[in-house]
């Protein structure tokens, strides 16, 4: 009798064991399932981008990489341009937001007074999260006027006249341009770039830098023989995040860039960058060589910021590894 | 002068240079968001809610099609995004240490986060587009959900990975099968920082135009069809901006400020459920 309601204990026992191993195997797979969902995504996203650009690659093979003409009528197809604008515009980008985020993340991380601190900081990754439209409607709305009237013929008439580099700073005042596009994507970096900054300078130990402070170091020397090569890793990983969201960036760069497809030296000129030819054309683009050349242009966005965006990773990555020692 | 001397010239010249320029840099920003406020709620009233985008030409005008459009559209998002992104996570985090399959996973993730929204358009377009012969509003929440996926993805992992080892080997030791210590352990743990990422991801795809310029593509008149092009703000506020039409640019800027309000209002919402969490 108890030998019978013992072995049936052990036979419900036995079944649930083995329902929570077959509860578990499933629960395996189907997380698996979705993560797998998640890598077919990308290696989808580049083989359909090739698979609808084969049509231009066969066309106009390599060339395509370097060809100057991009235009409709004629059914000819080059990426000069768009690479031009693209890699010009986050260049100019760069080059005023890492100074601007470096000052940004120095003011907060070393001279900010303790009450500031919190609220300036989380202001600044709000501001990360201002979709991006609004910046291009700010841009030919607000900033390209204004820049045309005032800033554009200062910088004619000093930077203009200038041996080498005047030719980039001459031409027509028109307000929009590379030029604008590449200040209005600035704006829209500065955010991203500040923050990254700012979370690498505080990994800082405190002891190195108390240490160099109490050998006498003024704040600068601590920031530049400490701070930055501790953190130079990290810092390096951030201002190519920053770069990645520079090269993809399609409504901020629109609204501003001009939108022309051809190569003027100056900076002043309209032109146009890969995201804003996509989205400028690829909605009206006739089907055939004009809409493959299209999606060529943006698997060539994608190669791109794949490498910038895999670098940064890995940047950041190496920085990170460097402080568990 | 003396070496002291110029060390002190030079640190502030160094640290009064850095502020110079964070002072430009915010000033810039700042003024972005107070042009954006001004332009913004001058635009908004009544009409601006309840009626349809306007015909090129006309007066007056609203964007209600295109605000009840972003709202289905966020909506599906949301429903699709949600339980595949937490999913992906907990497999990341609870089988994902020793795979290499995890780790390439967790790199494309990472890769996905921040590639252009606009490649993702393009290829929902010959996804989902080309195939089924036409723009629509699923099209636009598929692009949609690409974007939000790797954010709920990444953030679910981690929170997940914050949950103390003693807290699962406490539930395996009470028998408690893997996929009962995921859920009703460990997922149940972090719930807040889910939530936050769910949120987060929504803020993030609230404001994305390109990947909805050839998915949802615009809708001039009202529709709630998901089959059919659907009309939304950010696409919405791209036409009108770019157009020749006053009440059309203003109808943009009234959209923007809607825009930016929403996705401010998500992100605070998303910082206040996190440090709750904190004091609990």
């Amino acid at each position: 009798m108890s030998e019978a309601a013992a072995s049936s204990r052990a036979d419900v026992h036995g079944a649930k064991v083995r329902l929570f191993k077959l509860q578990d195997m499933a629960f395996h797979r189907v997380t698996l399932v979705f993560a797998l969902l998640v890598l077919a995504a990308l290696t989808g996203i580049l083989f359909s981008l090739g698979q609808q650009a084969e049509p231009a690659f066969k066309e106009f093979g390599w060339g395509f990489l370097w060809g100057n003409v991009w235009s409709v009528p004629d059914d000819k197809f080059g990426a000069r341009i768009a690479i031009y604008g693209t890699l010009v515009t986050s260049f100019i980008a760069l080059v005023i937001a890492v100074p601007i985020s470096f000052g940004i993340a120095l003011f907060l991380t070393e001279t900010c007074p303790a009450w500031l601190r919190r609220p300036l900081g989380t202001a600044i990754e709000l501001l990360a999260g201002v979709p991006s439209i609004v910046y291009g409607i700010w841009g030919l709305f607000v900033f390209a006027p204004l820049f045309a009237d005032y800033a554009q013929p200062i910088l004619k008439a000093t930077l203009g006249h200038l041996p080498v580099i005047g030719k980039l700073f001459s031409g027509p005042a028109i307000g929009i341009g590379i030029l604008t596009a590449g200040i209005v994507l600035s704006l829209m970096v500065i955010p991203f770039i500040a923050s990254v900054m700012r979370d690498v300078f505080d990994t800082v130990p405190p002891v190195l830098k108390e240490s160099a402070y109490g050998m006498g170091c003024t704040t600068w020397e601590v920031v530049w023989n400490i701070v930055l090569p501790y953190t130079r890793v990290g810092v390096i990983g951030g201002i190519m995040l920053g770069l990645g969201r520079a090269l993809g960036e399609t409504m901020a760069v629109t609204f501003v860039i001009g939108n022309s497809n051809r190569i003027v030296g100056s900076l002043f000129a309209p032109g146009n960058s890969i995201a804003s030819v996509l989205a400028n054309e690829f909605g009206e683009a006739d089907p055939g060589l004009h809409i493959a050349s299209l999606f060529a242009l943006g698997l060539l966005l994608f190669v791109i910021t794949f490498f910038v965006l895999a670098l940064s990773r890995w940047l950041i990555y190496l920085g990170v590894k460097k402080q568990g020692k | 002068m003396n070496l002291y001397g110029r060390r002190t010239w030079i640190n502030r010249l160094g640290i009064g240079l850095s502020m110079v320029a964070m002072s430009l840099g915010l000033a810039g920003l700042l003024w972005i968001l107070w042009t954006l406020f001004a332009k913004g709620f001058a635009a908004l009233s009544w009409d601006f809610f309840t009626t349809d985008t306007p015909a090129p030409g006309t007066p007056g005008g609203g964007l209600r099609n295109a605000i009840v459009g972003s709202g289905i559209l966020i909506l599906v998002t949301t429903v699709v995004s949600t339980p595949i992104g937490i999913l992906a996570g907990i497999h990341l985090a609870e089988f994902g240490d020793k795979s290499r399959l995890a780790s390439i996973t967790r790199f494309v993730t990472d890769i996905m986060l921040s590639a252009p929204s606009i490649v993702i358009g393009l290829f929902v377009y010959a996804l989902v587009v080309v195939t089924f012969g036409g723009f629509s509003g699923w099209a636009g929440s598929i692009a949609l959900s690409l974007i939000a996926i790797p954010v709920v993805v990444r953030t679910t992992e981690n929170m997940l990975r914050l949950v103390p080892t003693s807290l699962r080997e406490a539930a395996f030791a009470l028998g408690a099968p893997h996929w009962q210590v995921s859920i009703k352990v460990t997922l149940h743990a972090v719930k807040a920082g889910v939530v936050t990422g769910v949120l987060l991801a929504i803020a993030r795809v609230t404001g994305e135009t390109a990947p909805l310029l050839f998915t949802a593509l615009n809708n001039q008149f009202f529709s709630a069809d998901m089959s059919q092009p659907m009309a939304n703000l950010p696409v919405a506020i791209f036409q009108f901006g770019m157009s020749p039409y006053d009440n059309w640019v203003q109808l943009a800027w009234g959209g923007s400020l809607l825009i930016a309000l929403l996705v401010l209002a998500i992100n605070i919402g998303a910082r206040v459920i996190f440090h709750q969490k904190d004091t609990l």
